[in-house]
């Protein structure tokens, strides 16, 4: 266990061999926090079956391999397991350091998605097409503003034991860049989660309450403000409408809505079986392997699957709180907050609106659905839990 | 780390426990609690139900012959639903489809329009979630140009289906019997349960004549397919068929041969009063099998090609149907016309006097005219014949001799103040005989004709009296202009009508006694009185229809004549009007038109008649039934606005009793003057008739004739 571990763990670390130092018996491997990760790991199984069942009839239709979207999935999680491994191996004090050009990276990829180089793919302005390769930045970004916030927030003077109000005035400054060029694709679910997470880690870092409560205030204020002007897409509109009138226009705007429940609703509690799904081979919900992955879930696994990634969902947040509560300092714990917060949110949006409890907005389902930056974001997250989880084991043996 | 800030992490540790708890509890809502519901419409929302039609029955004449039939086209339908998910409406689909099927695009465009009181023909009548058939008849190059390049037609669909053929068999029309089917209707689709719940889209239904009345058995049953589809409505596969039913086919009593010699004989009885410069407007003709009430042939001139209605028909031919000058060739004037019946009604007359207590045997006079109450009616053309019997009154057709027995019969009912309850015998007697109700024929919209009795005079008067009184009043200066005597007259027509119309007048017993005045019969119920005097006095509700047969060769349903009652007129009677009417070919009004006919081979009885009417040639009337000692067919042949029914209607008749007997060099298209007794045998594929009828001879027509085989 952990009595092999001696005073300067990290020091050593160094001067061994890059193998032995991944899998070898004093490897960080061990000390990773397993229950998330086996949750992490029982949610990408899940989404990758859910991924081959939304996606396999119309590519037997098409004539193509109706394994090929698995397949690309089956890679991007591999690799976002891997990524997740290597950050957990990160040096938590020299991301602290290097905040500022992350930050920098960030927004460089969220203009770069406004250059010519910007792509849109699925109706969705949001995506960077970089030789064969094409990203979504804006995945990236939640990565990268968490750790920004979490640098800005938790660098706190010997004094204080909360931030300054000036802290969490250039917290918000930090975010008007992003959150701008976001609206601007105009991708309205990354910029609720950019809203979502700083409120979670402002309320996290300790800041006074009138803070929180302002800045609550003034989010509904711009909520109301942009409707009025006219900010928002026309369609963005017509998605709340609908919401509050589910039955207005089923073959248009309230399609998906529609659709989508009805596909849920009847997988019963057992559900139709895995491929059995008569929506889902019919592809009545659009965007089933991204946005709409619960439907598949809803429809071929029922409730009992469905559950289950509730669930497993649940149990990533509780050891992700976990990691929050027993950081030994406030930068990882505003880093775990804040991707708490972050995850929260997108699953809760993600699979509330497939129930019909909020409108619709493009968020994809953490770990199920399909996506490679979405995933490496995903998988980057938790690979910065559980490098707060090792510091804090480290910090024990210090 | 501080304790704020784990009070704070609390706070978010709760927030998510509880927003993961509201998902779950929703999730338990949508799905086990409300599961059962959303399983229904997702049913309801991937399966779709088409249709699938029968094919419908064949029409056979009574060995067999088909009258009606089907032969297979490629019929290519238009899906409005799908044509409007294209990002176009479909616009550049059906000016495709326009270019293939050689079609304007602006028809093409009228035709899957749907129709509304605004938007007339060519619009599709049906519902819009059917596919709408554009082009019944396109060939296989055309279909298959469409169904191999799919993606550029969406929405496009080119199906086999059976459309009607007309194989005119001994180049019969008999479009009258037939009918025509036409797309079924919303007011049909509410009106019918059967027609709503199989609706196809391509419906037809039956829109006269045999079509119509034996509808639901032609049809058949739909069967009905119900397909998965998915999200952009592309069948995916078939998850269970009811198959389709397929119709009967409806045995008639109609003899091809037959109806094809009295459609001829009527053609020519118009030619004969064309050519003599009379109008000659209508015709009608009807053979009755006087022993079975069944109707052997049934024709009436103006008439129509009844394949036009094949396929919906255009707007332009519907217009020349129902035009003034066509002369509204879709009544059938043998059914539906009403003519007043003239002199054949003295068969009537006669039975209701000798019922009334005249002697059968008794001479009575038969002056040129009689005077009923105030005013003389004359013979016909004024011609007095002195004293005779029933018999040659009957034979030479008096008209003084019923005027009298009228006059009498009306004067001891209490003339214009009639007792309690006046026997009215003659009234009585032509109900007896049928007249005045339909007659029940297996055919829509059968007209009633019309007794003009006590109470009708009545009703008539009181529908009436405000106009006779407004001109009893004021005159009718606008005719005095130019026939300031004609004027005069009806102005005293009017005022008596305002005062006393209802009245039963001597004069309306003394015009209904020789069938003139108000009283209109149908040439079919005409036709029927004879069968009835022919057979001994059973009166029939004729019968066209004689068997439904499933395509197998089944016997469905056998169709039976309903006798209707009986004559109160003892058999010596009727024996006696028969015997007399026998000699009217002989030596009476038909000699001339009978000069010539072997009436020792086949002896006609029968009746002229000719009716006059104000301002239009008289309407020519015969009445008959053969053989006359032994009768087995009543035929009946009206020709109107032609003139004296010796010259027209008679010799119509006589041409018929040749063709269908063979006579006078003629070819017989009756086996020694028999019908069939049995019903046609399925056999392989068609029908063949009992023995010693031929086949139908092929009609150069019927060159594909595929579709539906029984």
């Amino acid at each position: 266990m952990i009595s092999g571990y001696e005073r300067g763990v990290p020091l050593t670390l160094r001067k061994r061999p890059i193998f032995t130092r991944a899998f070898g018996r004093r490897s960080p491997l061990w000390g990773m926090d397993w229950t998330m990760l086996l949750a992490v790991i029982g949610l990408s199984v899940l989404g990758a079956l859910l991924v081959w069942s939304a996606t396999r009839v119309e590519l037997l239709n098409g004539g193509a391999d109706p394994q090929s979207y698995l397949k690309r999935h089956l890679l991007n999680t591999g690799i976002g397991f891997v990524l997740a491994f290597l950050v957990s191996l990160g040096d938590y004090r020299a991301l602290r350091a290097y905040a500022p050009i992350l930050y920098v990276v960030t927004c460089a990829g969220l203009v770069a998605v406004l250059t010519p180089l910007g792509k849109t793919i699925n109706g969705s302005h949001s995506w960077i097409v970089l030789g064969g390769l094409q990203a979504q930045p804006s995945e990236f970004a939640k990565v990268g503003l968490v750790a920004v916030w979490a640098m800005l927030l938790g660098e706190l003077r010997d004094a204080e034991d909360r931030p300054r109000g000036r802290d969490i005035l250039l917290a918000l400054g930090v975010a008007l860049l992003p959150t701008a060029l976001v609206m601007l694709q105009p991708d309205l679910g990354t910029a609720m989660v950019f809203a979502a997470v700083i409120l979670g880690m402002i309320v996290v870092s300790g800041a006074r309450l009138r803070w929180v409560a302002g800045l609550v205030l003034s989010g509904v204020i711009l909520i109301v403000v942009a409707v009025k002007l006219g900010v928002l897409e026309s369609y963005q509109v017509q998605r709340f409408t609908v919401f509050t009138n589910p039955g207005s226009d089923l073959r248009g705007a309230g399609y998906n809505a529609h659709q989508a429940q009805i596909a849920v609703g009847s997988g019963g509690f057992f559900g139709k079986g895995l491929f059995q799904g008569e929506q889902t081979n019919g592809q009545f919900v659009p965007e089933q392997h991204t946005d709409f992955i619960f439907t598949v879930s809803g429809e071929e696994l029922g409730f009992l699957g469905s559950a289950a990634i509730i669930v497993l969902l649940g149990v990533v947040l509780w050891r992700a709180l976990r990691i929050a509560t027993t950081s030994r300092d406030m930068f990882g714990t505003l880093l775990a907050g804040g991707i708490v917060s972050w995850l929260s949110f997108q699953a809760f949006q993600n699979i509330a609106m497939t129930l019909g409890l909020v409108p619709i907005t493009g968020l994809p389902l953490p770990f199920v659905s399909y996506g490679g930056s979405a995933t490496f974001a995903n998988m980057a997250a938790i690979g910065l839990l559980q490098m707060v989880h090792l510091r804090h084991q480290a910090l024990d043996y210090d | 780390m501080s304790t704020r800030s784990r009070t704070r992490l609390f706070v978010l540790h709760v927030l998510v426990v509880s927003l993961l708890a509201t998902l779950l509890g929703r999730l338990w809502y949508v799905q086990v609690l409300t599961g059962d519901e959303y399983a229904r419409v997702a049913a309801a929302n991937r399966t779709r139900e088409i249709v699938v039609p029968a094919v419908r029955g064949w029409i056979l004449d009574d060995a067999g012959r088909p009258l009606v039939r089907n032969r297979t086209a490629l019929v290519v339908s238009v899906d409005r639903t799908q044509l409007s998910q294209q990002p176009d409406g479909g616009e550049a689909v059906l000016k495709r489809l326009a270019k293939v099927l050689d079609m304007s695009y602006g028809k093409l465009q009228k035709k899957i329009r749907l129709c509304s009181s605004e938007v007339g023909r060519p619009c599709w009548p049906g519902s819009p979630y059917q596919p709408i058939p554009v082009d019944d008849e396109v060939d296989s190059k055309t279909a298959l140009q469409i169904m191999e390049r799919r993606e550029d037609f969406p929405g496009v669909v080119a199906t086999p289906q059976p459309v009607r053929e007309y194989p005119e068999t001994y180049g019969t029309n008999a479009a009258h019997v037939l009918g025509y089917l036409q797309p079924v209707t919303d007011e049909e689709l509410r009106e019918r349960e059967g027609l709503r719940s199989q609706f196809s889209g391509i419906d037809l239904v039956g829109r006269a004549g045999l079509e119509s009345t034996y509808d639901e058995d032609l049809r058949g049953r739909s069967g009905v397919r119900q397909v998965a589809v998915d999200s952009m409505g592309q069948v995916t596969h078939t998850v269970r068929e009811t198959p389709a039913t397929p119709g009967s086919h409806l045995v008639t009593s109609i003899d091809a041969g037959v109806q094809s010699v009295v459609e001829k004989s009527l053609r020519r009885a118009v030619q004969r009063a064309r050519s003599q410069g009379s109008p000659g407007s209508a015709a009608a003709g009807v053979v009755l099998d006087v022993r079975t009430g069944r109707v052997v042939a049934l024709g009436s001139l103006p008439t129509y090609d009844p394949s036009v209605w094949i396929g919906g028909i255009s707007q332009k031919q519907l217009n020349e149907l129902m035009s003034g000058k066509a002369e509204n060739p879709l009544v059938s004037r043998a059914t539906q016309g009403q003519y007043p019946p003239g002199s054949t009604f003295k068969l009537v007359s006669t039975s209701a006097a000798v019922e009334s207590g005249y002697s059968l045997h008794g001479t009575y006079p038969c002056p040129g005219s009689y005077q009923v109450g105030n005013r003389a009616f004359s013979n016909f053309e004024g011609t007095a014949f002195g004293p005779m019997n029933l018999h040659r009154g009957l034979v030479v057709s008096c008209d003084t001799i019923f005027y009298k027995f009228a006059y009498e019969l009306w004067q001891r009912d209490g003339g214009t103040d009639p007792v309690k309850n006046p026997k009215d015998a003659m009234i009585n007697m032509a109900r007896e005989y049928g007249f005045g109700k339909p007659t029940g024929i297996d055919l829509p919209n059968e007209s009633p004709g019309r007794l003009p009795s006590r109470e009708w005079k009545r009703e008539y008067w009181e529908e009436t009296k405000a106009y006779h009184c407004k001109h009893a009043k004021k005159g009718y200066p606008e005719v005095a202009k130019n026939e300031p005597s004609r004027a005069a007259y009806l102005t005293a027509i009017s005022k008596e009508n305002c005062k006393s119309g209802y009245q039963y007048r001597a004069g309306d017993a003394a015009n209904f006694a020789i069938g003139q005045g108000d009283m209109i019969s149908t040439p079919l119920q005409l036709a029927n009185a004879y069968a009835s005097l022919a057979n001994g006095g059973t009166v029939y509700s004729p019968r066209i229809g004689k068997a439904l047969v499933r395509p197998d060769g089944t016997v469905e349903r056998k169709i039976k004549p309903r006798k209707q009652g009986k004559l109160p007129v003892p058999k010596r009677v009727l024996s006696f009007i028969r015997d007399a009417l026998a000699d009217v070919p002989r030596s009476g009004t038909a000699a001339g038109a009978f000069a010539g006919f072997p009436l020792d081979k086949l002896p006609v009885a029968g009746k002229t008649g000719t009716t006059e009417a104000y301002g239009a040639e008289d309407t020519s009337w015969f009445a008959s039934f053969a053989p006359a000692n032994n009768p087995r067919y009543a035929v009946v042949v009206m020709v109107a606005e032609a003139g004296e029914g010796s010259r027209f209607a008679a010799p119509a008749v006589r041409e018929i009793y040749e063709g269908m007997y063979g006579l006078n060099g003629k070819k017989a298209v009756l086996p020694d003057g028999e019908l069939p007794d049995e019903l046609p045998k399925i056999d392989g594929g068609g029908f063949s008739p009992p023995p010693g009828y031929q086949t139908a001879p092929r009609s150069s027509s019927s060159g594909g004739s595929s579709g539906g085989s029984p």
